[in-house]
């Protein structure tokens, strides 16, 4: 006689079994090599856990073996995207610890570059998140196109596209020249444009509405619990921005707004970022206005056998992913860090990705993950 | 905001019996420190989150750090406040560093934001958090047997086939490598000596 697969239930129901799927670390939409250990009941997630550490390199310990300098590279490959932000975090911490002063057109220098670091992350990270939708290519494409405009600008400054390393304590490593300045300018007259095409796209596209609106829920409370920053967090609704608290650099005298979700959905999340990068551009209109001549590093730093004084410090600056922060402590001598930290945005960010998973559908998983928007270089270190 | 020296003294009223010391940050960073002891740590970070006057609802950064010459862990904990916009206040914990001493309160239940970065300092440094709901290795695999961001951790020959150096594959790269353990350096002073 042959058993039946599953029992009938007195009500009519079909018992049936969660099974425990493995979401990674080798698939497309995982952004890298990241693991999700879900438990399924049908198509309904039960649970889940976030699993890292494939591309763990011990980041922290290779700076610690080095003089604080020789570590601005290494910040590069961190948020392979925001290698600009990434530098300047860094660089912030260590002006902190040792009281340098940044002369002025470095400041507006390196707040032209990392607003264009904020404005090609986060169309990137629209167009990999409508990837992982369904719609292949062609928003991820009009955004790499745009972003190659301001790659060429990085490569043109810095001689690099990605790896960019252009900070220096106290400044910044080259001088903006003139003609940089104009591309720059074209870069922020045309950019509006493509957002307007790429919002006309989007927005209000019935289908993208049906898949992200109501999905992925990140209440207010939970997202300041759990250290959520950035963009993800405004999205809740958290007023909460470094440029606006801490006024770092010369954000304090900036004239920009700071765009709040009400729902804190993955749409949210996908139109905070697009109304960042427009108030990115009214940065970028003022900074290209305004900056000053003059040196563009300080000139009483040394380069060989900087060192700084005894003690510990905590730098922060607000990445396109969130608060990239670095607490560094120096012992006698100086030369080295004796211990060197980096708070990573989209590793904190994930805290809170099995809470913003459960009740979903495995389909779903998939762009809350994309909306929380992580890099692996940065979440494994 | 209060100075350091001011939420100190709220601590003490508040927290019966913890003991609280400033610790100076560098001259030009301005981020002095309080160093409260581990059996009052939970009660005073509660303290600070939940009184008006502070409000430090977020817990931006956890940091462990090894003190070897000191023979002590220390955590650090960043808090500031999104409803009041202040801080940071440094909140610093230390416990001895042998590993099975090595073990400071968890602020998990406080700030949910200390998950996965407690677990980092757990996995790299192995300071246990009692009442984690979750402590595991996060970075590093877990069939891992050390802590390898200690500052006496010695790194293996070959990752691929030695990945835990420990036994006779840590004598092996000890020698290999130059580097005399501290049992090994005690034993050879006092060689000296005779």
């Amino acid at each position: 006689m042959i058993q039946p697969l599953t029992d009938i239930k007195p009500s009519g129901m079909i018992e049936t079994q969660t099974i425990e799927v493995s979401i990674g670390p080798q698939h497309p939409s995982t952004h890298g090599v990241f693991r999700m250990d879900a438990v399924l009941d049908g198509e309904t997630v039960v649970a889940l856990k976030p699993v890292m550490g494939y591309l763990h390199r011990n980041h922290e310990q290779l700076a610690e073996k080095m003089s604080w300098l020789a570590s601005i590279p290494y910040t590069d490959r961190l948020d392979y995207f925001n290698s600009m932000t990434n530098n300047w975090a860094l660089c912030l911490s260590v002006e902190k610890l040792a009281g340098i002063k940044v002369p002025e057109r470095a400041e507006y220098t390196r707040v032209i570059v990392s607003e264009l670091t904020r404005i090609l992350n986060h169309s990137c990270v629209i167009g990999f998140m409508l990837q992982d939708l369904g719609a292949w290519g062609t928003p991820l494409l009009y955004a790499f196109r745009e972003r190659e405009k301001i790659l060429d600008l990085f490569e043109s400054l810095s001689g690099a596209r990605m790896m960019c390393n252009y900070m220096r304590f106290g400044g910044v490593r080259v001088d903006l020249t003139e003609a940089m300045i104009d591309q720059a300018k074209a870069i922020v007259a045309k950019f509006p444009r493509f957002l307007d095409d790429f919002e006309q796209l989007l927005t209000n596209n019935e289908v993208l509405l049906a898949r992200c609106q109501k999905v992925g829920i990140l209440p207010k409370e939970l997202a300041i619990n759990a250290s959520i920053s950035g963009p993800m967090a405004r999205a809740s609704g958290v007023d909460y921005d470094i440029r606006k608290v801490d006024k770092y650099g010369i954000y304090g005298r900036l004239d920009f707004r700071v765009p709040l979700g009400e729902v804190g959905d993955v749409y949210d999340r996908y139109y905070v970022r697009v109304l960042e990068m427009r108030e990115s551009l009214k940065i970028l209109n003022q900074v290209l206005r305004d900056i000053p001549a003059g040196p563009f590093i300080a000139p009483e730093v040394k380069l060989r056998n900087f060192k700084i004084p005894v003690g510990d410090g905590y730098g922060r600056v607000e990445g396109p992913k969130g608060e990239l922060g670095f607490y560094l402590v120096s012992d006698e001598g100086g030369k080295m860090p004796y211990r060197y930290h980096c708070r990573p945005p989209s590793f904190i960010n994930l805290t809170t990705l099995e809470d913003m998973c459960l009740g979903h559908k495995v389909a779903d998983v998939v762009i809350i993950l994309g909306s929380v928007d992580i890099v692996l270089g940065e979440v494994d270190r | 905001m209060d100075t350091v020296e001011q939420i100190r003294e709220a601590i003490l009223n508040a927290v019966p019996g913890a003991t609280v010391e400033i610790i100076p940050s560098t001259p030009a960073a301005q981020q002095p420190a309080l160093l409260v002891d581990r059996e009052h740590l939970l009660a005073a970070a509660k303290y600070l989150k939940e009184e008006a006057r502070y409000q430090f609802d977020y817990c931006s950064c956890v940091t462990g750090v090894d003190y070897l010459k000191v023979g002590q862990v220390e955590v650090v904990y960043h808090l500031y406040s999104v409803a009041l916009r202040h801080g940071p206040v440094v909140l610093k914990v230390r416990a001895p560093r042998e590993l099975d001493k090595c073990h400071v309160p968890s602020l998990t239940p406080v700030w949910r934001g200390c998950e996965f970065q407690e677990r980092e300092a757990f996995d790299l440094y192995g300071i246990k958090f009692d009442s984690h709901p979750d402590l595991r290795r996060i970075l590093m695999w877990d069939e891992f047997v050390d802590h390898p961001m200690r500052k006496d951790y010695v790194a293996p020959l070959d990752y691929e086939w030695e990945p835990t150096p420990h036994d006779e594959t840590l004598d092996r790269a000890v020698v290999a490598q130059g580097i005399i353990p501290p049992s090994a350096r005690e034993e050879l002073e006092k060689a000296k000596k005779k």
